[in-house]
């Protein structure tokens, strides 16, 4: 569902992917870690072309992402996406928060949006909170709420860009928890996230990424028996404990 | 000396400065603010947009504006506008613009480049993951600016916003230089004139504004506390 070949982003001299070559396909989960600064965040983003890449090519469903012809739009109103800081509207309730898209984008009726919204709301466990403002939530309810926006657009994948890093260690599982359950349902899942708990449990794949390369990219089996590159194997000691 | 004073002039006349004088100061304030801010949102769009040119265009447009003094543009729109407007109609002659549409279009024009500068940094201030998130669920810029931005931006800048109409109105009274505009100081200077009265009439006006400028700020103070978001 999603392929990238050969991608390349530079800012300026300095090169932040270099070459990187892989895919998702529907249903998969993989996990994508690295030590910070390794490029993981910036690639997910280029999948929705929220960064623009120099060079290779990217497809998600068969569209090119980087095509100038392409409805960037349209696409991205198909990949969902959850971000580290949660990133919800301030100044809209939580309700509006989860029709503002499919209201505006989708072109769905208000009484229809809010249906949706508030049926994902429910599922994330936080339909008491329908009409607070996301200031007034926890980070792990923001989030929550966050990943519930992104599903009552219905897409085709999700894209998270470490959605627990910003959280208190309390505040991570209840988060992980909503992610696990869609994995087993069967979402398209490119994870940016260093939760190894996560990936052991639900992932198909993990990617290894490190100064801009894909240096491993391999089962999840794989990943955590045997792994190949030695960068690999010292950031994984490093992060289990 | 307060003796020699002859406050009467003013007993005489209040009800027609405000209902008359104030009222245009007032409404040509209020409408000078709408389509400033209108304006001057759209040059802060301009002047943070990537495409060079119309960067470019907006920001000589609010530099050069905010290099000339509000007066000399006063002058220059009353006499300039009849010709520009006949030159965009393909008219023979100037057209005709009455002293308020003149005003108007004058105050909206010269105020937008300060709005302008005010909802830029209103713009700014808002972090990059909100825009980012606008995106991410498939909003166009203009859907992303309308919905997700500005609507930010403005209610975080609303004080400033606010204090700069404040200077707005007291700028309005600029346009006494034409003569035949009847805004609240050339109304009062026409009846101090006519009643010889003008140290007694000029202190009243000092006064009326010094009211209401200052009970405006006092009013935008306390709002500030009032629609700052939680965040």
């Amino acid at each position: 569902m999603i392929e990238l070949k050969n991608v390349s982003k530079w800012y300026g001299n300095f090169q932040v992917l270099a070459d990187c070559t892989t895919s998702v396909a529907k249903g998969d989960v993989v996990v994508v870690c690295g030590p910070s600064g390794s490029g993981k965040s910036t690639l997910i983003k280029t999948v929705n072309g929220l960064e623009p890449f120099q060079k290779g090519e990217i497809t998600v469903n068969g569209v090119s992402v980087g095509d100038p012809k392409t409805n960037l739009s349209k696409l991205r109103s198909q990949i969902g996406m959850v971000f580290q800081s949660f990133e919800l509207f301030p100044h809209m309730s939580i309700t509006e928060n989860l029709t503002i898209g499919q209201i505006k984008v989708l072109g769905r009726s208000v009484e229809e949006a809010r249906e949706r919204g508030l049926k994902y709301l429910e599922r994330v466990g936080l339909i008491a909170q329908k009409d607070k403002f996301p200031g007034q939530l926890s980070g792990g309810q923001q989030q929550r709420v966050a990943i519930a926006r992104a599903l009552s657009m219905d897409p085709m994948a999700m894209l998270f860009d470490e959605p627990t890093s910003a959280l208190d260690p309390e505040m991570i599982n209840e988060v992980l928890d909503v992610m696990v359950g869609l994995a087993q349902e069967g979402m398209t899942m490119m994870v940016v996230t260093h939760e190894m708990g996560f990936a052991k449990k639900v992932a198909n794949r993990v990617i290894f990424m490190d100064q801009g390369r894909i240096v491993e990219d391999c089962t999840k089996d794989e990943f955590f028996n045997t792994q190949r590159s030695e960068r690999a194997r010292d950031f994984l000691a490093k992060i289990i404990h | 000396m307060l003796a020699n004073f002859d406050f009467d002039v003013i007993q005489r006349s209040w009800v027609y400065l405000f209902t008359t004088g104030m009222k245009f100061t007032l409404t040509l304030t209020f409408l000078a603010m709408l389509g400033g801010i209108l304006f001057g949102t759209l040059l802060a769009m301009m002047r943070l947009s990537h495409n060079k040119a119309i960067a470019f265009v907006a920001t000589t447009y609010v530099n050069l504006i905010r290099s000339i003094p509000l007066i000399l543009v006063i002058f220059w729109f009353y006499f300039l506008v009849p010709y520009i407007g006949a030159w965009i109609l393909g008219a023979s002659e100037p057209i005709q613009v009455d002293a308020f549409s003149s005003a108007l279009i004058t105050f909206i024009l010269f105020e937008a480049a300060y709005y302008c500068e005010i909802m830029r940094s209103g713009i700014q201030s808002i972090p990059r993951g909100q825009v980012a998130a606008g995106y991410a669920i498939g909003m166009n810029y203009w859907q992303m600016m309308g919905n997700v931005v500005l609507p930010q931006a403005f209610r975080n800048m609303i004080p400033i916003l606010l204090t700069q109409t404040i200077i707005l109105f007291q700028d309005v009274s600029l346009v006494y230089v034409l003569g035949s505009v009847p805004d609240f100081v050339s109304v009062a200077s026409k009846i101090a004139q006519r009643d010889g009265r003008l140290v007694e009439m000029y202190l009243f006006v000092a006064v009326v504004y010094f009211v209401m400028s200052f009970g405006l700020s006092l009013l935008v103070k306390k709002l500030q506390e009032k629609v700052a978001i939680i965040r």
